[in-house]
C-alpha cells in the first residue's frame, strides 16, 4: 500500500512541476523524455519482476533463433537458402520489428484508451495526439530486445557470405527503415480500427506478429501465391524477399536497393484512416 | 464441490459471449495454420529423408495445434488475476467460502475449454476438407481417438495447473508481469509450440520428454497422428497423469504457504 501511494503521489508531483516550470511551451522531445522516465521509474517500484521480464521477452525472440538453428541441424537448406542467409533475413525483420515496437507501442495499448475513455483526456491536451500516444506506453525491456536483435544481426552479418559493399549496406539499412515504417502502419491500423470496434482486433496479429514470425524465413519458400500476396497486397516482400535476393547476388539492378522505401508509402494510407478514426470518435463514455 | 461446478458454468457462459472476437481469432489462427505448413512443407521438399515424421502427421499436428490453441496457449493468463493481487481486490477473493486455489483453477479450466468450444469446430471442419496431404484426416481406430482425447484432457489440466502455480507465485512477486513473461517463453519452446518436438535434435528431445512441458500438447497431437503408439504413448500418457498429480499438489501447497504469508496491496 505504501509503495504504490507513494509512487502515484511523486509522479503527480513530478508532472505537476514540469507544467508550472514550462509556463512557456515546453518542446516535443523533452515531454516524450518525461513520459518515458515517469514510466522507468514506475516500473522498478518491482525490481524483482523486472528482471524476471527481461529475462523472459529475452527468451521470446531467442526461441525463435533456437527453432531456426534445429531445423537446420536437420535441414541444411530450404529452397536453397542457407542458415547464414535465413539468419540474415531474420535479423534484419528482427530489428525492424523492434524498432517499430519502441516507435509506435502506445498504438499496440491504444484499443484500450479507447474503450476505457482515458482518449478523452488527450484530445483535450493541447498536444498533437500522436505524439501523446506513442509516450502513453515505453518499455525498457523493449530496449534489450532492440540490442538482442542488433547483436544478432551482427551476428547474422558475420555468419554470411555476402560480399558487402556501398549498394549492399544501403540495401540493409533501407530493409530496416523500410520494415520499421510497414510494422508502425500495421500498429496505426489497428488502433484506427479500434475506433469502430472498441475492441482490438485479434486478426490484425497477423500483420505484427506474424510477419515477424514468418518473416524469418525468406517469403520465396512459402510458394508462389503466398509471394504474390505479399509483394501486391501487403508490400512486405517489398522490404524482405526482394532486397535480400539482391544482398544475395540472386537478382541484381538496381532498383531492387529502393523496393523498401517505395513500402513506406503504406504509411500514407495508415495516417489518412487514423485521421478519419479520430474525426469520428465518440466516445465510450466510461 | 457443487460451488466449483456453478462457478465454472458461470464462466463458462461468459467466454461464450465473445463471438466477434472468437471469429478474428479463428481468422487468425487459419493464417498460422497454412504458414506453419507450407514452412514445413519447404522443408520437407528440401530434404525428405531428414523429415522426422510423414507430411499427413505434420499437417494433423498443426491443424490440431491451432483448433484447440485455447488449451495449450501459454500466452492466456487471467490479467483479472494477476491484477487483482497488484491492486489488493485479492482480498475480496480470499474471504470467500471457497479455496482460492480451486478457484483459479476451475476458473482456467472453464476459460480455456468455453475459448477452444467456439474455435475448434470450424478448423477442424475446414482443415477436414482441405486436399491431402494439407488437411487432416480421422484418426487410424476408436482406441487411437479415445486416447486421444484422454491424452487431449490431461495435456489440459498440466496447462491449467502451471498457470494457476503462476498466479500463485504472483503473491509473492507481487507484479506478475516478470515471472509471467518468463513462463510463458520457457514453456513456448519447450513444449514444441515453436518446432513441433520431433524437430528438436534427439539428444535435447530426449531431456525434454521428461519435463512437465512435453506434457502438455506434445503427446496429445502426436497421438492422434499416430506418431507416438505402443510403448512410446503409453510412457507419454504416464507422464501427464504424473504431472498433473505433481503440479496440482505442489500449486496446492505453495498456495498454503502464500496465504499464511500474503501481505494485501491497498490503494
Amino acid at each position: 500500500m505504501k509503495k504504490t501511494d507513494r509512487y502515484k503521489g511523486e509522479n503527480r508531483k513530478k508532472s505537476g512541476g514540469v507544467k508550472t516550470e514550462a509556463g512557456t511551451k515546453i518542446n516535443a522531445f523533452r515531454l516524450y523524455k518525461h513520459y518515458i522516465s515517469v514510466i522507468i521509474r514506475s516500473k522498478m517500484q518491482y525490481k524483482k519482476s523486472f528482471f524476471m521480464y527481461s529475462l523472459g521477452s529475452f527468451l521470446v525472440s531467442f526461441n525463435v533463433f533456437v527453432g531456426i538453428l534445429f531445423m537446420f541441424c536437420r535441414f541444411s537448406k530450404v529452397r536453397g537458402f542457407t542458415y547464414s542467409e535465413v539468419l540474415l533475413c531474420y535479423s534484419i525483420v528482427l530489428t525492424a520489428f523492434s524498432l517499430a515496437e519502441i516507435f509506435a507501442r502506445g498504438f499496440d495499448t491504444f484499443p484500450k484508451m479507447v474503450r476505457t475513455g482515458s482518449f478523452d483526456r488527450l484530445l483535450l491536451r493541447p498536444r498533437s495526439i500522436v505524439l501523446q500516444v506513442l509516450g502513453s506506453q515505453f518499455e525498457i525491456t523493449r530496449f534489450g530486445r532492440l540490442l538482442q536483435a542488433v547483436l544478432l544481426l551482427g551476428y547474422g552479418i558475420w555468419k554470411s557470405d555476402v560480399r558487402w559493399n556501398f549498394e549492399k549496406a544501403v540495401t540493409v539499412v533501407f530493409m530496416i527503415a523500410g520494415g520499421t515504417a510497414l510494422f508502425s502502419g500495421f500498429f496505426v491500423i489497428y488502433a484506427s480500427l479500434s475506433f469502430f470496434t472498441l475492441e482490438g482486433l485479434e486478426f490484425m496479429n497477423i500483420f505484427t506478429n506474424g510477419l515477424k514470425e514468418y518473416g524469418k524465413y525468406p517469403m520465396g519458400i512459402y510458394g508462389k501465391g503466398l509471394l504474390w500476396i505479399m509483394t501486391f497486397l501487403i508490400p512486405f516482400a517489398l522490404v524482405q524477399y526482394y532486397p535480400l535476393l539482391y544482398l544475395l547476388e540472386r537478382r541484381s539492378g538496381i532498383g531492387h536497393i529502393f523496393l523498401p522505401l517505395a513500402a513506406g508509402l503504406f504509411l500514407i494510407p495508415c495516417y489518412l484512416l487514423w485521421r478519419y478514426g479520430v474525426r469520428h470518435y465518440q466516445s465510450s463514455g466510461s | 464441490m457443487k460451488k466449483y461446478i456453478s462457478f465454472f458454468r458461470l464462466r463458462m457462459v461468459m467466454g461464450l459471449q465473445y463471438r466477434v472476437a472468437a471469429l478474428s481469432g479463428i481468422v487468425t489462427q487459419f493464417f498460422w495454420g497454412f504458414m506453419e505448413i507450407f514452412a514445413l512443407y519447404a522443408f520437407y521438399e528440401s530434404n525428405p529423408e531428414a523429415y522426422p515424421m510423414t507430411m499427413e502427421a505434420t499437417c494433423a499436428y498443426v491443424w490440431l495445434q491451432q483448433a484447440f490453441l485455447a488449451f495449450f496457449d501459454v500466452w492466456i493468463l487471467d490479467g483479472e488475476i494477476t491484477e487483482s493481487v497488484v491492486n489488493g481486490n485479492v482480498a475480496y477473493e480470499l474471504c470467500r467460502p471457497l479455496h482460492i486455489y480451486d478457484m483459479w483453477f476451475a476458473r482456467g479450466m472453464a476459460n480455456r475449454l468455453s475459448r477452444a468450444c467456439l474455435r475448434c469446430i470450424p478448423i477442424l471442419l475446414v482443415a477436414g476438407l482441405l486436399p491431402r496431404p494439407y488437411g487432416i484426416s480421422l484418426p487410424a481406430d476408436g482406441l487411437h481417438f479415445g486416447l486421444f482425447v484422454l491424452s487431449l484432457f490431461l495435456g489440459l489440466t498440466v496447462v491449467v495447473a502451471s498457470c494457476t502455480l503462476v498466479y500463485v507465485f504472483s503473491f509473492f512477486t507481487i507484479s506478475a508481469d516478470g515471472i509471467r513473461i518468463l513462463f510463458t517463453s520457457m514453456s513456448e519452446l519447450l513444449m514444441g509450440a515453436v518446432i513441433p518436438l520431433p524437430f528438436f535434435p534427439e539428444k535435447i528431445q530426449r531431456v525434454l520428454e521428461l519435463l512437465p512441458f512435453a506434457a502438455m500438447q506434445n503427446a496429445a497431437l502426436q497421438i492422434y497422428s499416430g506418431n507416438l503408439s505402443g510403448n512410446e504413448m503409453q510412457r507419454a500418457l504416464c507422464f501427464q497423469i504424473f504431472w498433473v498429480v505433481m503440479l496440482i499438489a505442489g500449486g496446492k501447497m505453495l498456495c498454503r504457504a502464500a496465504e499464511k504469508k500474503v501481505m494485501i496491496q491497498g490503494g
